[in-house]
């Protein structure tokens, strides 16, 4: 039943396009307009990203005596990458941003599933307000209150350390909760009914039939959340000033001052930082096109 | 199971007054046994979270407003009350509050932005060669690093860099320009640079809308001889509109509080410096707590005021997606 729907959709959308190949002048030119425009949209995304790669590969009197489209002697030549790794900090700012990626995603996860667990499940007199209290702090937009939230942070003895910015993303994220919540309300509830029967505690239920129920949802808040920790430039920027603490974004952003005459080695600091979010994305696409669009509407 | 203790915490106490007498004595007590044990579960899951959201967004927000009222250096231990001077200062000094000008670039850009994913998403809604090429290629760059984006941008836009020579190559070399040297354009130029970087998402927003139309509307629409601009007027876009109006509000929250691409490329020199820019120059280079706090409450008002507005203009509709 289902496939034949699939199919029977398929096949109205590939006979509309081929009952719309042009059989006049005016098809003509709308379909060339409508390929001239991707392929305007194509060199309008790839053609800066292009020319930063080119400029990578390039040695400093290259880069300084030629133009951005000129090429370079040698395509293999990784001086400048070895540059940016060494001595501008990009491997331990590889290290620092593994670090607070894995220790937030674990964190967040478990956080946000319990709370989407307490929030689904029970039926509770405060329940109402705490859902009130999650959506409403959902308006405010965290750039705003970072001017108070440093001294909390302060307080609390976290500036300067990676857990400043663990805290933060674990602390405001509210879409994962919701996230959770959306998908824990497909699950029936007998399942978690069936194993308090059996005299399952509600750690237990939530940890041996919930959690590994969740799964995919767990997947979409990884890769939604994971993109943006390692996107993240403002929180690690503020909190974490030490250049030993120093992210991908801290680190790239500080290439800006001492490599200021070498273009070269900073495009090549910026390719270091988008190979593995092209690999990621190359890979899991279909997950991250679902991941955004659950994530952003919630 | 979960029946009477629904009921019981729908209505504690009118409900399960008379409820209570029905059962008598020991149905009571195993019921009122059960339901405490239930009712304190959720709040232990919910330990963690809410004292995290408590700490990090409650907490700031309340001393935000507190902080604002204040002329506190962030340091010192007193804070001297001074009542409205701070919000009296954001509108009589015109270099605080003007920069919100600043914004409207980037609101622009947003409707630019919108209509340019709504075109792009119906395009590739139906039969396109390379499809999923095209799609990827779009979205890509809404997932990069914002500080990659600003290097590449900085780059792009130099003298002598991507853009002029672009513009020399198809004979257009005469429109170069100080593309981040000039403050009339400078502003332009980082709304391009975020629109290159935020259209994808919009694009993959409203492509996922579009295809959750149902397909037999399209043949309905073809049948009775709707073109592709009808199908786009009558179906696509009803179709598809809580989700533009949810783009909108987005736009528009995030054009007054543009932080991340002027910050790494220019640091708000030459006129690109905008309000939250000005805020955190305020806070943590001058030491201006309480100014930078009065600051932080009034975007938050305006956002939470555009918020607001939008509700009421698009009515809450449900967005369905999958």
């Amino acid at each position: 039943m289902n496939s034949t729907a699939a199919r029977a959709r398929r096949a109205v959308r590939s006979s509309g396009g081929r009952r719309h190949r042009p059989d006049t002048v005016a098809g003509w030119v709308a379909l060339t307009l409508k390929y001239l425009s991707l392929v305007g949209a194509t060199v309008v995304v790839l053609l800066p990203l292009l020319v930063l790669f080119v400029a990578s590969v390039k040695t400093n009197e290259e880069f300084v005596n030629g133009g951005p489209f000129d090429a370079p002697s040698r395509w293999w030549n990784l001086d400048n990458y070895v540059t940016a790794f060494t001595q501008g900090g990009m491997l331990r700012a590889f290290v620092n941003t593994s670090i607070i990626l894995a220790v937030s995603l674990a964190g967040t996860v478990i956080i946000g599933s319990m709370a989407a667990y307490a929030l689904d499940r029970f039926e509770f007199r405060l329940r109402r307000t705490i859902i009130a209290l999650f959506l409403l702090a959902t308006l405010v937009p965290g750039v705003t209150t970072q001017v108070a939230t440093f001294q909390v942070v302060d307080q609390l003895g976290l500036f300067n350390t990676r857990w400043s910015a663990i805290a933060l993303f674990v602390g405001t994220d509210i879409i994962s909760i919701y996230i959770f919540q959306q998908f824990l309300r497909g699950i029936p509830r007998e399942l978690d009914e069936a194993a308090a029967i059996e005299g399952a505690s509600h750690l237990t239920i939530y940890a041996r039939v919930i959690l590994p129920l969740l799964k995919p949802a767990i997947a979409t808040v990884v890769i939604v959340k994971g993109i943006a920790i390692y996107n993240e430039f403002y929180i690690p920027f503020l909190y974490m000033p030490d250049r030993e603490l120093g992210v991908i974004s801290t680190s790239l952003f500080r290439f800006k001052g001492p490599y200021g005459a070498q273009w070269e080695v900073i495009a090549a600091g910026v390719i270091l930082v988008i190979v593995p979010t092209l690999i990621v994305f190359l890979l899991l696409q279909r997950f991250i096109y679902n991941g955004f669009t659950s994530g952003a509407t919630k | 199971m979960a029946t009477p203790t629904k009921l019981a915490s729908r209505f504690p106490v009118r409900a399960g007054a008379p409820t209570r007498r029905r059962l008598g004595p020991t149905g009571f007590r195993r019921r009122m046994a059960h339901h405490r044990k239930r009712t304190l579960t959720p709040y232990l899951f919910l330990l963690v979270p809410v004292t995290l959201l408590a700490v990090f967004t409650y907490i700031p927000v309340a001393n935000m407003f507190w902080y604002s009222v204040t002329s506190w250096n962030g340091i010192s231990p007193n804070k001297e009350f001074v009542g409205i001077d701070n919000y009296v200062e954001i509108f009589t000094r015109p270099e605080l509050f003007g920069v919100l000008r600043v914004s409207l670039y980037y609101i622009g850009a947003s409707v630019v932005q919108i209509g340019l994913a709504l075109y792009f998403a119906t395009v590739l809604s139906f039969h396109v060669r390379f499809r999923n090429l095209f799609k990827g290629i779009i979205f890509f760059p809404y997932l990069i690093n914002g500080v990659a984006i600003g290097m590449v941008f900085l780059y792009f836009f130099q003298p002598g860099g991507t853009l002029d020579s672009a513009l020399r190559v198809v004979g257009l070399g005469g429109l170069s320009q100080q593309w981040l040297g000039d403050p009339d354009v400078i502003n332009y130029s980082l709304a391009g640079t975020s629109v290159w970087r935020y259209l994808g998402l919009n694009f993959v927003l409203f492509l996922g809308a579009i295809q959750s139309i149902p397909a037999q509307l399209y043949e309905a629409a073809e049948l009775d001889g709707a073109n592709r601009w009808h199908q786009f007027r009558f179906l696509i876009l009803p179709g598809i509109r809580p989700i533009i109006g949810l783009s909108f509000i987005l736009a528009i929250s995030g054009s007054l509080s543009v932080f991340e691409i002027p910050w790494v490329m220019t640091g708000g020199a030459n006129g690109s410096e905008t309000f939250v820019i000005q805020t955190v120059n305020m806070a943590f280079r001058y030491h201006k707590v309480g100014l930078a706090s009065a600051m932080a409450v009034v975007l938050l008002v305006i956002v939470l005021l555009v918020t607001w507005i939008q509700r009421r203009v698009v009515p809450d509709e449900k967005v369905n997606l999958s």
